[in-house]
C-alpha cells in the first residue's frame, strides 16, 4: 500500500507544483477558480483518454508516438507560459496596485487565465495518464488490489495537499513581490519543460544533434529522489543534461525575458503613466 | 474532406512505419514484473535502440533518469526506446509501476 501511495504521490506532486504556482500567479484575478477547475477537469479527462489509448499512441510514428506526444504537450505548455508572462509583464503592476487599493480580486485577468488553464490541463494530463495507467494495472492484476488502490487514492490526496502547501507557501509572499516571484518561477518552469521536450524529440530519434552529456551531478542530487524530481519539475534540474538540453534551456529563458521586456515597454503602457 | 485526407495520411504513415521497422539487436522482456535479461550490454558512445516487450497484461513504465528515458509500455505490447550515446558505465533502469521487482541495468562498454 505504501509503495502505491509513493508512486502516485510522486506523479501527482509534479503536476501539483505547476498547479500551485499557476494559482499563486493568478492571485486576485476574478474567475480563476473556475478556469483552474476547468483545467484540472479537462486534464483528468484527457489523462483517461491518453491512458486508454497508450498502446495506440506508443505505436504511432514508427514507435515514437509517445515521445512526440509528450514533446508536443510540453512545447504547448511552454508557449502558454510565455504568453502568460508577457501578459503579466504588461498588466501585472496594474493588478497588484488594484489589489492593494481595494484589497479584493480584480477582473482584468481574463486573458492569461485561458493560457494558464491550458497549462494546468496539460500538466494534469501528462502526469495523470501515468497515474491512471498505474491504478489500472493494480485493478487488472487483482491480487491484493484493494489495499494498493487505497494506497493510490491516498497518494492522490497527499499530492493535492502538497499542491495546497505550495500555493499557501507562495501566498506568504507580499503582494508587491508576488508577481515577480511567480514570473521567475514560471520562466524556470518553462525552460525546464523546453529542455525536457527536446530530450523527448531526441528519444523519438528526431533531434539527435548535440547529444553529448555536459555534466553528471547524479552524485550530488539524483533525479530518482523526491527532491530531485521536484527540482526537475520546478527548475528543470537534469542530472546529466545534453548540450542540446542546456542550449534550449538557456534559449528559452532568454526568449522569455526578451518577450517580457518588450511587453513591459509598450507605448500603450507609457501613455497613461505620463499623463498622471 | 481535409480531415479524411489527414486521417488517411496518418494511417499511411503508420503502415509505412510498421513495414519499415527493422529488427532490433536489443530486446528486453517484461514478464511477471521482471526484466529479462536484467543486464544488457550495449556499445558505448553510439545511439542504441532497445525494444521493450511487455508480456504482462498490465502496463509498465520503463524509466531511467541516467539514460534520460521514460516510456509507458502498454500491457501485451512493445515499445522502442532510443538511448545514447552513453559513456562507458552502468546505467540502471526500472519499471516504475513495479519498482520492487522490475529493475535492470544497461552496461555501456
Amino acid at each position: 500500500m505504501l509503495g502505491a501511495l509513493i508512486i502516485v504521490f510522486r506523479e501527482v506532486i509534479e503536476a501539483g507544483l505547476i498547479v500551485g504556482i499557476v494559482m499563486a500567479a493568478t492571485r486576485g484575478v476574478v474567475g480563476r477558480g473556475r478556469w483552474i477547475t476547468i483545467g484540472i477537469g479537462g486534464g483528468v479527462l484527457g489523462a483517461s483518454f491518453v491512458a486508454m489509448f497508450a498502446g495506440v499512441i506508443s505505436e504511432a510514428f514508427q514507435g515514437a508516438g509517445q515521445e512526440l506526444f509528450n514533446a508536443s504537450i510540453l512545447g504547448a505548455a511552454v508557449l502558454m507560459l510565455m504568453w502568460h508572462n508577457a501578459w503579466m509583464a504588461r498588466h501585472g503592476r496594474e493588478i497588484a496596485d488594484e489589489m492593494r487599493r481595494v484589497g479584493t480580486a480584480v477582473s482584468e485577468g481574463a486573458k492569461p487565465l485561458t493560457a494558464l488553464a491550458i497549462v494546468v490541463g496539460l500538466a494534469v494530463l501528462r502526469e495523470g495518464s501515468e497515474v491512471v495507467l498505474f491504478l489500472y494495472g493494480i485493478m487488472a492484476s487483482g491480487t491484493s488490489g484493494s489495499a494498493l488502490l487505497v494506497g493510490g487514492l491516498l497518494g492522490i490526496a497527499a499530492g493535492a495537499a502538497f499542491t495546497a502547501l505550495t500555493y499557501y507557501g507562495l501566498l506568504a509572499i507580499p503582494n508587491r513581490y508576488i508577481f515577480s516571484v511567480t514570473s521567475w518561477l514560471i520562466a524556470l518552469l518553462a525552460a525546464g519543460m523546453a529542455a525536457q521536450a527536446v530530450q523527448f524529440l531526441n528519444n523519438a530519434g528526431l533531434v539527435v544533434a548535440l547529444d553529448r552529456t555536459v555534466w553528471d551531478t547524479s552524485w550530488l542530487l539524483s533525479e530518482g529522489t523526491i527532491i530531485g524530481r521536484l527540482m526537475h519539475t520546478l527548475i528543470g534540474y537534469t542530472e546529466r543534461p545534453t548540450e542540446m538540453q542546456l542550449m534550449v534551456y538557456i534559449a528559452t529563458l532568454f526568449a522569455m525575458f526578451l518577450l517580457m521586456r518588450v511587453a513591459r515597454y509598450s507605448p500603450r503602457q507609457r501613455v497613461p503613466a505620463a499623463a498622471e | 474532406m481535409r480531415v479524411v485526407l489527414i486521417a488517411f495520411g496518418i494511417v499511411g504513415l503508420l503502415t509505412v512505419g510498421a513495414a519499415t521497422a527493422r529488427a532490433d539487436d536489443y530486446v528486453l522482456t517484461i514478464k511477471e514484473h521482471r526484466f529479462t535479461p536484467a543486464e544488457i550490454k550495449v556499445p558505448a558512445n553510439q545511439r542504441v535502440m532497445i525494444t521493450v516487450v511487455n508480456e504482462d497484461a498490465t502496463p509498465e513504465e520503463f524509466e531511467s533518469s541516467p539514460m534520460k528515458v521514460e516510456k509507458v509500455i502498454a500491457g501485451k505490447s512493445k515499445g522502442v526506446v532510443r538511448i545514447g550515446p552513453l559513456k562507458p558505465g552502468r546505467y540502471p533502469f526500472i519499471g516504475e509501476y513495479n519498482e520492487a521487482t522490475a529493475k535492470g541495468v544497461v552496461v555501456a562498454e
